[in-house]
């Protein structure tokens, strides 16, 4: 029943680039290049060979991992140039035996991890001045071609034989799972006719055509690509102001896993702790602040990667993809934040405020890992009970969950409180705050929590009043409601959670970011579970092999 | 254009005069075809008369017709193996159905790339062996590779006429690239890298057309069973042509070493070099590399296209009726592998193993060759005796690329060792301005270079001695 409960071999998600197997990173002055040179026996299990630059969750983490460093280490950098080191082949997107022979569950979540690495591209070139061009040296197909379509620049080398394309329809019978079909139409705004057309083609279109259907934005030949790679990298590098000459370094977050007698297992971090009780499928996930924090934006760049709130929300972040990943039968998150009010609230200042680039980058990091949390299929549950300290950043926890549960007692402390990060400067995906998307209908409500900004924090009792509760239960019935709450949501069953879930989290307006989700979710996610994929002659099944697919023929 | 007469100027068997899509299609292209003969075929020869064969129909005598003719008035035809009647498709899922006379939709795209590929190999030859009139050892000689290069000339026009006639708007621009793609060209280079390689020497040519023609055969014969009828017509009637590109580089490797051997006789003690021959090891070095990268052109052992092209009936085995079973389903055939330093064998879908299979005739095919020049040097009574490399040696492409193994044997081989072996089994610089030194155009009718023995009798029954091209 519990297959997935624990994995044979569990997936870690640090790294560094002594440690790639798939990439080359290197540097030339503000130009960076990280070239795909995927290692084929490398894959992160067995059964399947990672041929042609194709990739799996392990070559997607060096990526992510890549594009991090990028931003805190090397602040110098102004443009990143993606290209593949194979003759001939950019990148042939996700690994197709990698994902037949993949769970349901394990798919979904590669996708919404390689998603996530592909925004965090875009949001590098947005928010980091780190200008981003793809130098597709030879054919980009599916996956391949959507990493290209997260850069902002696409050149596609004109050997009358490289193409861009997406193969995923007329060949395996699933939609680009990378945002590839959203980005065409909303980022690159190619007319929908030509959408349709290149999407049915398993071989793509190359040359010329390529760049007048705005597929990429220029070609050049095999003698001249060297040259015109290096020219578009320097112009976008130097369209972009400074940032810093030396960086911050990241090591590895360090995680301790222990198991207890009861059979729970415990990921200690530093500031974070994820308790898993197995059998009742619950998870308790907790981040602490600390008694002492940086008093200004220049002794925080001092104090780098072990500045507090950097490390509490990389370990956070860790411990999110360790719950997707690592511990699939996981129901719900009870999550809490606690520590010093004073140290959050100073801290909350520094993000807010930028004063130098490594405030500003903390803030998106954190901005990141907020919405990885909003992205997370899990039930979300926020524990205001005594001792924790929801208060400006971590409000924001609360907030990304799907109910907030607060003890309303006056002889237990709870803090909640509002800072200058809650009034926008961590959007949601949606591209609005999360205040405002819980009260779409009311957005007065969100103007009388944010006049409690740069205010105490406020106890329970206000708390409820302005609408933050959704249960303020007392001492006396706070055990029983919060048991109850929590055996009905295990009992319901986990698709209709998640799908009911990611329908409520996303009110409000619409952005690119919502529809690739949104889409992923609803059309691919769909697709990947039906006969005509996965069923016995499905195509994605049959691909490679000795059959050929047979459709159902009726349409949804 | 217009008024001109192409059923007259193009002899053919598919109806051109009242096909008014194709002549359109054919108006634009052909003399976009001839300004490409003229810039990368054997341009210094194109004034010259050539004792040529032209095929003008396909009755039984219509295939060899002797003239003298410039090569740029070639009259290159499109010519399809009449019909079966009501053919059906032999093989894969598809096997019992009628013959598609018309591309199906769903297989639209891998047939045009199959067609494609195969059709760019066929100029990237004229043009890899554009120079080498200048260095023929004979008349007789510069003459079959004129015959050669009109011959891929009508190849090209074959796999033009499918994309043209068959692959609308599409194969129109196909074929354009065909005649834009260069061979050696760093920016639009011919698509299969072996086609990118010049053709510099003799020597090279008779291994091309005895290794690399002969996997142009047994890609024929596999497109010949497709179930896409005009194709398989098509590459029906070019294999007969290929027939005599092979009969060029097996009986010009022959004469070469028959050439060898005769001057070993005269001077017992000399090094057949030094006499303006080329050594026997020299030759079996040549075809190390030339085999071996032939071996590459299949594709890798264990290959998706191939079971996808099988299973939809586009490409089959070569002389798919000798099979007894031609869905090649819930069977299995054991591939090599290479697993933890060691050659192991596993089981694949044999759909999947197709490329194999085909490499597999292939090699048994040119062991035919080797036979024929070792029986040159039994005849002499020299104990050397050629080899054809092993299928794991110098692989660039499949299982064992880049890897190390042993040239006859196959067994795996540490970096040092191999080295050492590739000094003894590889064409060495050398060697290759040994025979560059030797290449001096001969130009005298029935006169030959002296490291080639003259053929044992002319073409089409004339005397060797005959002016075959008028210089
Ligand atoms: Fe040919
Ligand atoms: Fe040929």
């Amino acid at each position: 029943m519990s297959s997935t409960s624990t994995l044979e071999q569990p997936i870690h998600f640090q790294t560094s680039p002594d440690q790639y197997r798939h990439w080359k990173l290197s540097f030339d002055g503000d130009i960076a290049t990280l070239a795909m040179n995927v290692d084929p026996m490398g894959g992160m299990r067995e059964g399947y060979e990672l041929k042609l630059n194709s990739y799996d969750l392990g070559v997607d983490i060096e990526l992510n991992d890549a594009i991090n460093r990028l931003r805190f280490e090397h602040p110098e950098v102004r443009c990143l140039v993606l290209t593949g080191s194979l003759d001939r082949v950019f990148c042939a997107g996700a690994n197709i035996v990698m994902l037949r022979s993949s769970s349901h569950a394990f798919k979904v979540n590669f996708c919404k991890y390689t998603n996530e690495t592909r925004l965090g591209l875009e949001d590098a070139a947005e928010n980091s001045g780190l200008r981003t061009l793809a130098a597709l040296n030879g054919t980009a197909s599916g996956g391949g071609y959507e990493l290209a379509l997260a850069c902002e620049r696409i050149v596609l080398v004109d050997d009358r034989n490289s193409a861009v394309s997406f193969p995923e329809v007329p060949l395996l019978g699933v939609l680009p799972g990378t945002g590839g079909l959203t980005r065409i139409t909303d980022k690159r705004k190619i007319r929908r006719d030509r959408c349709d057309v290149f999407s049915s083609i398993a071989e793509g279109i190359k040359g010329k055509r390529a760049v007048e259907w705005d597929l990429v934005d220029a070609v050049a030949p095999l003698s001249r690509w060297d040259e015109t790679v290096a020219k578009e990298a320097r112009t976008l590098a130097d369209a972009q102001p400074a940032r810093a000459q030396k960086g911050v370094q990241l090591p590895p977050v360090a995680c301790e896993t222990v198991e207890d007698e009861s059979g729970r297992t415990h990921l200690k971090y530093r500031y974070v702790t994820l308790s898993l009780a197995h059998a009742e499928r619950t998870a308790e996930l907790c981040i602490e602040a600390p008694d002492t924090g940086a008093q200004s934006a220049a002794e925080a760049l001092e104090q780098g990667a072990a500045w507090w709130v950097m490390q509490a929300f990389r370990e956070f972040d860790d411990a999110l993809l360790h719950l997707r990943m690592n511990y699939r039968d996981n129901a719900l998150v009870l999550l809490r934040a606690k520590g010093s009010e004073a140290v959050v609230r100073r801290t909350d200042a520094l993000l807010a405020a930028g004063e130098n680039w490594f405030t500003t980058e903390v803030r998106h990091l954190v901005k990141r890992v907020l919405k990885r949390l909003d992205l997370t299929s899990r039930s979300l549950y926020a524990i205001a009970d005594e001792g924790t300290c929801f208060v400006g950043s971590f409000l924001e926890l609360a907030l990304a969950c799907d109910r907030i549960y607060l003890l309303n007692d006056p002889d237990h402390e709870v803090k909640l409180g509002v800072t200058a990060l809650n009034a926008g400067p961590l959007p949601m995906s949606n591209g609005i705050s999360r205040l405002e998307t819980r009260f779409l209908g009311t957005p007065e409500a969100v103007g009388a929590i944010l006049a409690h900004q740069d205010k105490d924090s406020f106890d329970a009792e206000t708390a409820n009043e302005l609408g933050l509760a959704t249960y303020a239960p007392d001492e006396i019935d706070w055990e029983d409601e919060l048991r109850l709450a929590m055996e009905e949501r295990t009992s319901f069953s986990p698709d209709a959670l998640t799908g009911m879930e990611s329908n409520l989290r996303f009110a409000g307006p619409e952005t690119m970011e919502t529809k690739i989700f949104g889409r992923l979710s609803a059309w691919q996610n769909w697709i990947f579970q039906r006969p005509n994929a996965v069923g016995e002659r499905g195509a994605l099944q049959c691909y490679g092999t000795p059959n050929r697919p047979e459709f159902l023929i009726e349409r949804t | 254009m217009a008024g001109i007469d192409y059923s007259q100027k193009i002899p053919n068997n598919v109806d051109l005069k009242s096909d008014k899509r194709l002549q359109r299609a054919l108006e634009r292209w052909q003399p976009d075809y001839i300004e490409w003969w003229k810039e990368m075929g054997p341009t210094d020869f194109n004034e010259k008369d050539v004792y040529l064969r032209t095929a003008v129909s396909v009755e039984k005598d219509g295939w060899a017709n002797f003239s003298y003719v410039s090569m740029p008035e070639y009259r290159w035809g499109i010519f399809l193996t009449p019909h079966e009647k009501d053919p059906l498709i032999q093989f894969g899922d598809h096997m019992g159905q009628e013959a598609w006379q018309q591309v199906p939709g769903e297989y639209r795209n891998w047939l045009r790339r199959l067609i494609v590929t195969q059709g760019d190999t066929e100029p990237a030859s004229v043009e890899q062996q554009r120079l080498l009139g200048h260095t023929a050892p004979s008349l007789y000689d510069m003459r079959n590779l004129f015959q050669v290069n009109v011959e891929e000339g009508r190849h090209l026009w074959a796999m033009v006429y499918l994309l043209h006639r068959h692959f609308g708007a599409d194969g129109r621009e196909e074929a354009d690239q065909m005649l834009q793609r260069r061979s050696g060209n760093p920016d639009h280079p011919r698509i299969l890298s072996t086609f990118n390689e010049p053709i510099e020497e003799w020597l090279s040519f008779f291994c091309f057309t005895m290794f690399t023609d002969r996997d142009g055969k047994f890609q024929l014969l596999s497109l010949a069973e497709s179930g896409f009828d005009p194709l398989a017509r098509t590459t029906r009637f070019m294999l007969t042509e290929e027939a005599h590109h092979m009969f060029v580089g097996q009986t010009g490797l022959q004469r070469i070493v028959r050439r060898t051997l005769e001057v070993m006789k005269e001077f017992p003690d000399a090094d057949p070099a030094e006499k303006g021959a080329f050594p026997l090891e020299l030759i079996q070095r040549y075809i190390n590399f030339w085999a071996s990268s032939c071996y590459d052109l299949f594709g890798a052992e264990v290959s998706s296209n191939s079971a996808n092209f099988f299973a939809s009936g586009l490409k089959g085995r070569a002389y798919e009726d000798k099979f007894e079973d031609h869905t090649a389903l819930n069977q299995f055939k054991a591939v090599e592998r290479f697993v933890d330093g060691k050659v192991v064998t596993e089981d694949v879908p044999l759909r999947n193993a197709m490329n194999e299979v085909l490499r597999e005739a292939y090699i048994a095919d040119n062991q035919k060759g080797v036979d024929s020049w070792n029986k040159e040097c039994e005849k002499a009574g020299v104990p050397f005796r050629f080899y054809l490399p092993h299928h794991r040696f110098n692989r660039q492409v499949g299982e064992f690329a880049g890897l190390r193994f042993h040239v006859k044997t196959g067994e795996p081989m540490g970096e040092a060792a191999y080295q050492a072996m590739l000094e003894e089994t590889m064409p060495t610089a050398k060697d290759r301005s040994h025979v560059k030194s030797l290449m001096v155009g001969v130009r005298e009718p029935g006169k030959f270079a002296g490291w080639i023995a003259p053929p044992l009798r002319g073409i089409n029954g004339q005397p060797v001695e005959m002016e075959y091209v008028k210089l």
